[in-house]
């Protein structure tokens, strides 16, 4: 038996001015065909901290996060039903242009993905595709961005290097600076680090509490370690539902849910 | 590598500090109200014993939450385990403060000569010295000299158990003052206490920097 979910802990309303409802789900579904992956979720995701999405395998995690940048608008027969809100404006409005929305929301990847080109123009890649040319520009661009990414130190001397002679590590965090290049305000994250080693792994853990002090970041973990070290707020999803979701210390040391409980201390199943 | 979150241990440090320089202030102020005869700073020990309390509980919830959050290993494990033990013996030691500050207020009330400490004001200073040196050897992670803190809980053993032998003896050849021996065989119960958790803060020094367990060796 499937316990009482956790609904919205915010009204319905106009936009939250203090931005506790910055990404916000109004009875959202969503389905693969006839399979329905996600089942009425409601919940705010507030701006600029972090917030986790935990659960089992095929909870729906994934296809949570790729929904807040319509990544799912390129699998062929789905649906959804509700909306998802970023600042009160629906990300499936008709006025809305999916690429505008995909550069407001960066992405990172379970492995890291360069393109086979230098560290340099993997970092302006987009703004080249969107025709920026001055070099002036785009070096202040290359070296903010790698520096957010707190990489700038260790690849400084070799911009112009091919990016795949970088470590997993390094690699995912020039990712994350191909992200930022654009200026985005929501990252999203894919288990970033199931990668990684754990020297890189605490890189990445590092970098992400310092990029929430300007981003607004999501992030889908399979290590519930992770999770707590690295997020203001957990949600924990089971088949498609939202069964518990609050303040990270307070899921983690007296989840409300037992289900919860089961899941975080291993006794699940 | 320092983690982003290595700071929050930093700051458990600072609040164990804190409480630990509270409790032996309340030791110090209990065994002077006791010299003394003086009922104001009995009191003030008696009032000031709830921060202390409120530090425990904050430096409990501070630890429960880096265990929680941060999978702590290695020396910052045993710095949250040492921080949780800690907070309690101090929470105790300043318990002891208290009722040595009661019983003080006690005496003096009663308007009756408090007479002869025996060894109390010496077993008094030990303890707030074992209770400091203590505490020296947790701020410069320093082992060696955390052991010496345990042989002198011996000494302070000895001195309760003299007291305990001539407050007996006062009492039965002055029974109509066997009150107020009492009292003072309580007193220096409480102080031969905080000798025990002060030698229980050496030991997780010892434990917290070495990872010696040193606890019933004898």
């Amino acid at each position: 038996m499937m316990a009482a979910s956790q609904q919205p802990d915010l009204p319905d309303g106009p936009p939250d001015p203090a931005g506790r409802d910055y990404i916000r789900l109004q009875d959202y579904s969503f389905f693969y065909g006839a399979n329905q992956a996600l089942d009425t979720l409601s919940f705010s995701i507030p701006k600029e901290q972090v917030t986790a999405l935990i659960g089992p395998s095929g909870c729906g995690k994934s296809t949570l996060i790729r929904s807040i940048n319509r990544m799912n608008d390129l699998v062929e027969d789905v649906r959804h039903e509700g909306d998802i809100l970023i600042s009160g404006e629906s990300v499936f409005h008709p006025h809305i242009e999916v690429i505008s929305l995909r550069k407001r929301i960066g992405m990172v990847f379970q492995e890291s993905n360069p393109f086979p080109k230098s560290i340099y123009e993997n970092v302006i890649y987009s703004l080249r595709v969107s025709g920026v040319r001055r070099k002036s520009e785009l070096d202040e661009v290359v070296e903010r961005s790698l520096r957010a990414a707190a990489l700038w130190d260790e690849v400084k001397d070799r911009l112009y290097e091919n990016a795949f002679t970088l470590s997993g590590g390094q690699m995912q965090r020039l990712c994350i600076a191909r992200a930022i290049a654009n200026e985005p305000e929501i990252i999203l994250m894919d288990e970033p680090c199931s990668a990684l080693d754990p020297i890189a792994t605490g890189r990445i853990e590092d970098l992400i509490y310092e990029l929430k002090k300007h981003y607004t970041i999501v992030i889908v973990t399979h290590n519930m370690q992770q999770a707590a070290r690295v997020s203001d707020r957990t949600a924990f999803l089971y088949m498609g539902r939202l069964i518990e979701y609050g303040e990270t210390e307070s899921l983690f040391i007296s989840p409300r849910i037992p289900q919860t409980e089961a899941y975080i201390t291993g006794r699940f199943g | 590598m320092k983690r982003f979150f290595h700071s929050e241990l930093d700051t458990l440090k600072s609040q164990l500090i804190l409480m630990g320089e509270k409790a032996s202030a309340a030791l110090r102020k209990s065994a002077r109200a006791l010299s003394e005869k003086d009922l104001d700073l009995a009191e003030k020990v008696i009032a000031e014993d709830d921060a202390i309390d409120d530090l425990e509980i904050q430096i409990d919830r501070e630890a429960t939450r880096y265990l929680t959050l941060r999978s702590p290993v290695a020396s910052d494990l045993r710095l949250i385990t040492v921080a949780i033990k800690a907070s309690h013996d101090l929470e105790r030691v300043g318990d002891e403060a208290r009722n040595i500050a009661k019983r003080t207020r006690k005496m003096i009330l009663k308007k009756g000569a408090i007479g002869d400490t025996l060894y109390i004001p010496e077993m008094a200073i030990m303890a707030e010295e074992m209770l400091r040196d203590a505490f020296q050897c947790f701020i410069a992670s320093d082992a060696e000299r955390a052991s010496a803190v345990l042989s002198k809980d011996e000494e302070v053993d000895a001195l309760n158990k003299a007291n305990f032998k001539d407050f007996i003896h006062k009492a039965k050849n002055d029974p109509e003052s066997i009150n107020l021996y009492l009292d003072l065989i309580f007193i220096s119960k409480s102080l031969e206490r905080i000798a025990d958790h002060a030698t229980n803060l050496a030991e997780e020094v010892i434990f917290l920097t070495t990872a010696v367990e040193t606890r019933h060796q004898n």
